[in-house]
């Protein structure tokens, strides 16, 4: 049947989930640290740990949202993401398109996965081991959530700034997900990066 | 032997060895190899007219109707006839550790599982192992092959395609079970799919018709989770994060 092989549902289902805990951004001023894997671990272990006490809470959902935005802006590099996330456009873009584009994809990524987010109440995620490739560091996790069997998610931390600038859910990278969808806008528009990013803010 | 059961199964797979066999695509599976774009749009547009249509509302009324005890039970008893299969090809694949896990849930899950309308080995600590003929097939050395979307399967690959007709060929159950029996498998498999796409509608919608490219969007997700499943690329360096370092701050 159509997109209902047991892998295309679960790990769309899973994507949404989590990036529902990832959603809004706000601007980061990026220390440079000499990081290393221990640290890389470290990070991840204390993000993770907000967002287990943030799904366990029991609070409102709209609370639990704004918490999970600060998790975003607390260990993410948010201009990196959308960086990457805009590709070879943002070779050419100026520095204000690039920061009008950082504000309306965190805008944008918070709307789109904040809906999908209370799939998330009651889970818990738990690191399992880190490693370095290159540039950066791989932390792999596993989310358990309610009525899903437990899924792997490998959060990517830069070793530039020591912060996380993708996630890998079942091996589907946000960026990716996210540059396809963007350069699916851009494409529909020839191109234009100020229109895209003017009905990127209404989207999501 | 098998063949001489299915005759026309033969037939059929004729032009799909074909095409295995003309269609070795590039060696490393990593970028997106589409080939035939044009037609894949064709059947997406299609796919999704199907889905608008029939299965999207039909998942709906089984999802209102049924509760979710006897959606879970309907899938955990059609995921407990896939297990011979899944078992068969971790053994066609060496993987004996596999095929222990997925016999004892196979046993736990049938017996305890009341014919596997509970999954209880999930809860007792041993979730399936999933496999199929695409696994096999990429084991034994075959390599991923072209996108293909399919008409209502939806995303695959050459490899996938081949594996999947191959995975019906083979499945021990279809043997095992009379052939008046076999419309209950069939049945059991598309309520479960029903389930499926009922669960997951949120996600499955927003990918579908939200998307401003679905068809990109689901070849992307398909081919990523898919070589995630297989472990290709696994531990290997991913350009994608240092391609725009020189102009970072």
């Amino acid at each position: 049947m159509i997109f209902t092989t047991k892998a295309m549902s679960s790990f769309q289902g899973r994507r949404g989930f989590l990036l529902g805990c990832a959603t809004s951004i706000a601007l980061i001023s990026t220390p440079a640290l000499a990081f290393s894997t221990s640290k890389a671990k470290a990070l991840i272990g204390d993000a993770v740990n907000d967002i287990n006490a943030i799904i366990n809470s029991g609070k409102p959902e709209a609370t639990m949202l704004i918490k999970f935005e600060n998790v975003f802006r607390d260990y993410a590099d948010v201009p990196r993401i959308a960086q990457l996330v805009l590709g070879p456009p943002s070779r050419t873009a100026s520095n204000s398109q690039k920061s009008a584009f950082a504000k309306a994809f965190q805008t944008y990524l918070s709307r789109k996965y904040g809906r999908r987010f209370r799939e998330f109440i009651g889970g818990r995620v738990e690191v399992n081991g880190a490693k370095a490739i290159k540039s950066y560091y791989e932390v792999t996790t596993t989310a358990h959530l309610q009525g899903e069997a437990p899924f792997s998610v490998v959060f990517v931390v830069a070793d530039a700034n020591g912060r996380f600038i993708d996630m890998k859910i079942e091996g589907i990278s946000l960026i990716k997900a996210e540059r396809a969808e963007i350069g699916a806008m851009l494409d529909k528009r020839h191109g234009d990066l100020d229109r895209m990013i003017a009905d990127l803010k209404t989207m999501g | 032997m098998l063949f001489i059961r299915y005759p026309k199964i033969k037939m059929a797979l004729m032009p799909l060895l074909v095409l295995l066999a003309a269609c070795a695509g590039p060696e490393v599976a990593s970028g997106i190899y589409d080939p035939f774009e044009t037609e894949n749009r064709r059947t997406h547009e299609v796919n999704r007219k199907l889905d608008r249509v029939l299965l999207r509302p039909s998942s709906g009324a089984y999802g209102k109707i049924l509760p979710e005890e006897v959606r879970n039970g309907v899938g955990n008893f059609s995921s407990n006839l896939s297990m011979p299969s899944i078992v068969l090809n971790d053994l066609l694949q060496m993987q004996i550790g596999d095929a222990i896990h997925n016999s004892a849930r196979l046993i736990v899950n049938t017996t305890l599982g009341l014919g596997g309308l509970f999954d209880v080995a999930t809860k007792g600590g041993i979730p399936v192992r999933s496999s199929d003929f695409g696994e096999t097939l990429h084991v034994w050395g075959f390599k991923e092959g072209a996108y293909i979307e399919l008409p209502l399967l939806g995303p695959s690959t050459t490899r996938d395609t081949f594996g999947g007709v191959v995975n019906l060929i083979l499945d021990p159950v279809g043997h095992m079970v009379a052939p008046r029996h076999r419309i209950v498998v069939t049945a059991t498999s598309a309520a479960s799919s029903l389930g499926d796409r009922y669960r997951y509608t949120d996600t499955i919608d927003s990918i579908l018709y939200e998307s401003a490219d679905s068809y990109a969007q689901a070849r992307l997700l398909y081919l990523e989770n898919r070589r995630f499943q297989l472990g290709i690329g696994e531990g290997e360096e991913d350009d994608l994060y240092d391609i725009y370092d020189e102009s970072y701050e």
